[in-house]
């Protein structure tokens, strides 16, 4: 007879009519530890969402499915509601305050009080805070997480390790806790942290605790999971003991859709003119450190960086567009420039499309036109009239022919060139993003995570537009994206990034699991 | 750990910006230092419980809080009431104190709510509220008193019948609390229960972060979002902080005014929002930390270059004008400079801050 702590039966979730789960079937046995493995993007987080009642469910229209702890059917609806089961959760940001201490921020809001005369007339929250008891729980939640961490000290001035283990110790002390989730716990940790944590996590589920433990180390999860399950576009494809599964069938899985190969390239970049050549290049873009990266980019070519998120490829062309501090050599067409400033970047027509295309690639509140015409009129001077020499005025047939010229090219679906850029979806938002990039008219472009939240069909015609542009126009492109097999699709080369460095460089016609074992770096 | 004075005197620029100037004019006031001890004794006497008031928000991060301004209008509207009773003495004091407090609750739950729907605008927004407020407090004492509001005395209401005049005399009320017991300590005279009201503040305050609401409140200050997925009701919170803050900005008014002997009806509060957070900033407090020892550095340094600068400026350019000028622009300089540092170091700190984050995902 299994006696299941937790059981999550077909769970299905959909966000404004997108399927993100399909039917995801999960059960943990107390002291069991499972690692949850995917793709970025391929419903863990929304799983896990789920199970800790996160607002963001249940402001979509909840989910379906049946949650059964220790046998019981539970609705969850909010955190409080998983709490007051049992469930407890670290995130990957820190939820901590950073004034208090250790202490105060294990027991938060859970303080153990004792009454006063002034309480019984106003009410328990004039008790006053039993500091020896909150020390005594806090010294109790901290031995059992098996760490030395100093009770007393601020979390701001703590190293992030300890502020992950006083997270784990804040879950710990809920005397409740039956299921603990741990969504990447060593992602921020050092080598010697992260192995503390390993063991303290075993430690804990030897007392009885059921752990679910997301983690993009796989060598991690063999390490101290007792199941492993691998979730792919919102479906489990592989449930499986520990024991029967090595790193290679896990990757094979997370990253393997049929696994077809690619049609070889119709064009050979025969060319092997370097356009572009990054030498020793460090950028200080913070989770996406890029560190002592070396790689140069054929004139021509549309180059694919791809690699797991937080190892550094967006630091790449946020570095070389001046928006991060960086250091390193940029040598374009025989030339060095000098990456401290936009400006410096722009003005030798290299352009770049942001991946945070709300914050740095949109005006939100202006209308497409100064959308897409502003920066090409602030680094190429066009789109001006001139008038006594000096004084120059913005030349709006021009500018509404571009952006007319831009809305049918790409089909961006909107009500007039005057629209603002706020009202339009994602995947149009883009669109101007990349046409803003495109009026440039420029010899090199970065395009960053281009295809990031939104729609397939979206996805679809935007891959098309820069494949399309790089044809025609000879523009050597470099693509920084998440999904190897959007790379896969339209990119001649693909260079993996891990760790800062790049991985290695492949065509793109090599099998998924030569990208899924560089994206794991020598790790495994 | 070695003493870093660098970091020293860039954290506490402002209150040694104040002392060099308090050091340079007070030789050329030549004011005998028992005059000055007196001047500074009865300053603190007159305005510690008002600007004690603004901590507890600045705990709870609403930053400083202009709304004590609707605090001193209702201390201000309950000693008009006790003297058109004719209540005069310590039970005049005490009763004002008590009609304080309900109107003091409600303007600091609606400046309350207010300020939570304008959050992280805190200051400026109770900065325009207290104006808002002082045209319904115009309205109320101009007009309504007298028709609406019953007011039997005449020598407080204006020759037309109706309406509050301008000065309202408390002659009778004048320093009854200081003058209970005072004691006189090598010639400066020592008002011992104004004093032993405001250290009882001092530990209520204390104590008052000990409590869960006050821990709560500190939470809140530092990250609301955290405090709330904790299950802390945040916005109640707030109000909570604002109110205690307003029930104690219209005590600290009733004692000024006493102090003062006369209630200057219609500007006696429009300028002490103003001047108290302009002490508290002086002693070194910013917009989300201040202590009790700020408050008191505050006072002693701000009121006495309030009491120096004029004379000084007229020794040196024989025209007192333009000493009373100094010494407002002086003053107005330092906080505009106290506020702007502050947002320049905030503004590095969050940069950083940041960067630990992001360093997470």
């Amino acid at each position: 007879m299994d006696n299941y702590v937790i059981e999550m039966k077909n769970i299905k979730k959909s966000y404004y009519g997108t399927t993100v789960l399909h039917d995801i079937s999960l059960k943990l046995k107390s002291g069991e530890i499972v690692g949850l493995v995917g793709e970025n993007g391929a419903g863990k987080s929304t799983l896990m969402n789920i199970l800790f009642g996160d607002e963001v469910i249940s402001s979509t229209g909840g989910y379906e499915g049946e949650i059964l702890i220790d046998g019981k059917l539970a609705t969850i609806k909010s955190s409080f509601d998983a709490l007051n089961l049992g469930i407890g959760m670290v995130h990957q940001e820190f939820s901590l305050i950073p004034g208090f201490t250790t202490t105060e921020n294990i027991l938060f809001n859970r303080e153990p009080t004792r009454g006063s005369l002034v309480s019984n007339v106003f009410g328990e929250r004039l008790n006053t805070l039993d500091r020896k008891r909150m020390n005594d729980i806090a010294t109790e939640a901290i031995d059992k997480v098996g760490v030395k961490i100093d009770k007393d000290m601020l979390v701001s001035s703590m190293p992030v390790g300890h502020k992950q283990f006083t997270e784990i110790a804040r879950e710990i002390s809920k005397d409740n806790l039956k299921v603990l989730i741990l969504d990447e716990p060593t992602a921020v940790l050092t080598e010697k942290e992260a192995t503390t944590m390993l063991s303290s996590i075993k430690s804990l589920a030897s007392r009885g605790i059921a752990i679910i433990f997301i983690s993009h180390r796989l060598n991690e999860i063999l390490d101290i999971c007792n199941r492993v399950v691998v979730i792919r576009d919102g479906f489990v494809v592989k449930d499986s003991d520990i024991k029967e599964i090595t790193v290679e069938e896990i990757t094979k899985q997370m990253i393997g859709r049929e696994v077809g190969d690619r049609k070889k390239s119709s064009r050979n970049v025969s060319n092997k003119n370097v356009i572009m050549s990054i030498k020793n290049l460090y950028v200080d873009m913070a989770g996406e450190n890029v560190k002592n990266l070396s790689l140069d980019i054929y004139d021509g070519e549309i180059l694919g960086i791809g690699g797991l998120a937080g190892q550094g490829k967006l630091g790449i062309p946020n570095g070389i567009m001046g928006l991060y501090d960086a250091e390193g050599e940029v040598i374009y067409k025989n030339e060095k420039i000098d990456i401290t400033s936009p400006m410096n970047t722009l003005s030798k027509d290299i352009a770049f499309v942001s991946e945070d295309r709300r914050g740095v690639g949109l005006l939100l509140d202006e209308s497409l036109e100064w959308n897409i015409s502003f920066l090409t009129m602030q680094v190429k001077n066009k789109f001006l009239k001139k008038l006594l020499k000096f004084i120059s005025f913005r030349n709006k047939d021009e500018i509404k022919s571009v952006t007319d010229h831009y809305i049918d090219a790409l089909n961006i679906k909107c009500t007039s060139s005057k629209q603002k850029a706020r009202e339009l979806s994602g995947g149009n938002q883009q669109k101007v993003c990349l046409a803003k990039a495109f009026a440039m008219q420029p010899k090199f472009l970065f395009v960053s995570e281009p295809t990031r939240g939104i729609d397939v069909g979206a996805k679809a015609l935007v891959l098309d537009a820069l494949k399309v542009y790089n044809e025609q126009h000879n523009t050597t492109i470099v693509m920084i994206s998440s999904e190897i097999e959007e790379l896969r699709q339209i990119c001649d080369r693909i260079a993996i990034v891990s760790d800062g460095k790049i991985a290695g460089i492949c065509d793109a016609t090599e099998s998924v699991e030569k990208f899924g074992a560089l994206m794991i770096g020598a790790k495994v | 750990m070695k003493f870093n004075l660098k970091k020293f005197l860039a954290d506490n620029s402002v209150p040694i910006m104040f002392i060099i100037i308090c050091i340079i004019c007070i030789p050329l006031s030549g004011f005998s230092t028992s005059y000055l001890l007196n001047e500074i004794v009865t300053r603190i006497v007159r305005n510690a419980f008002l600007i004690l008031s603004l901590l507890i928000p600045i705990m709870a991060g609403m930053g400083l809080n202009f709304g004590m301004t609707l605090g001193a209008m209702a201390g201000e509207i309950a000693l008009i009431f006790t003297s058109d009773w004719q209540i005069w003495g310590i039970p005049g004091v005490v009763l004002a104190m008590i009609l304080s407090i309900p109107i003091s609750i409600l303007l600091g739950t609606l400046c309350g709510n207010l300020l939570n729907k304008s959050r992280g605008r805190e200051m400026i927004t109770s900065y325009i509220i207290s104006f808002f407020i002082n045209g319904i407090y115009q309205l109320v004492v101009l007009y309504m008193m007298g028709p609406i509001i019953p007011i039997i005395h005449q020598s407080i209401k204006l020759p037309r019948g109706y309406g509050i005049r301008n000065t309202v005399s408390l002659l009778n009320l004048r320093q009854s609390i200081d003058n209970l017991i005072s004691i006189n300590i090598l010639g400066v005279k020592v008002p011992v229960v104004s004093f032993l009201i405001i250290i009882a503040l001092c530990l209520f305050i204390v104590w008052f972060t000990k409590t869960k609401l006050g821990q709560d409140m500190r939470a809140v200050g530092q990250n609301m979002e955290v405090a709330r997925a904790a299950g802390i009701n945040v916005e109640r919170t707030r109000v909570l902080s604002i109110i205690m803050s307003t029930v104690l900005a219209g005590f600290g008014m009733i004692l000024y005014l006493q102090n003062m002997g006369n209630i200057a009806t219609y500007s006696s509060h429009s300028q002490i929002g103003m001047f108290c957070i302009a002490a508290l900033l002086v002693g070194g407090a910013t917009v989300d930390k201040a202590s009790i020892g700020n408050v008191f550095l505050g006072v002693i340094l701000f009121h006495l270059m309030f009491i120096v600068a004029p004379k000084a400026g007229t020794v040196i350019t024989g025209d007192s004008m333009i000493g009373e000028y100094f010494r407002v622009f002086i003053s107005y300089g330092v906080i505009t400079l106290a506020l702007v540092m502050y947002e320049a170091k905030k503004h590095k700190k969050k940069k950083m801050a940041e960067g630990d984050d992001n360093e997470k995902q």
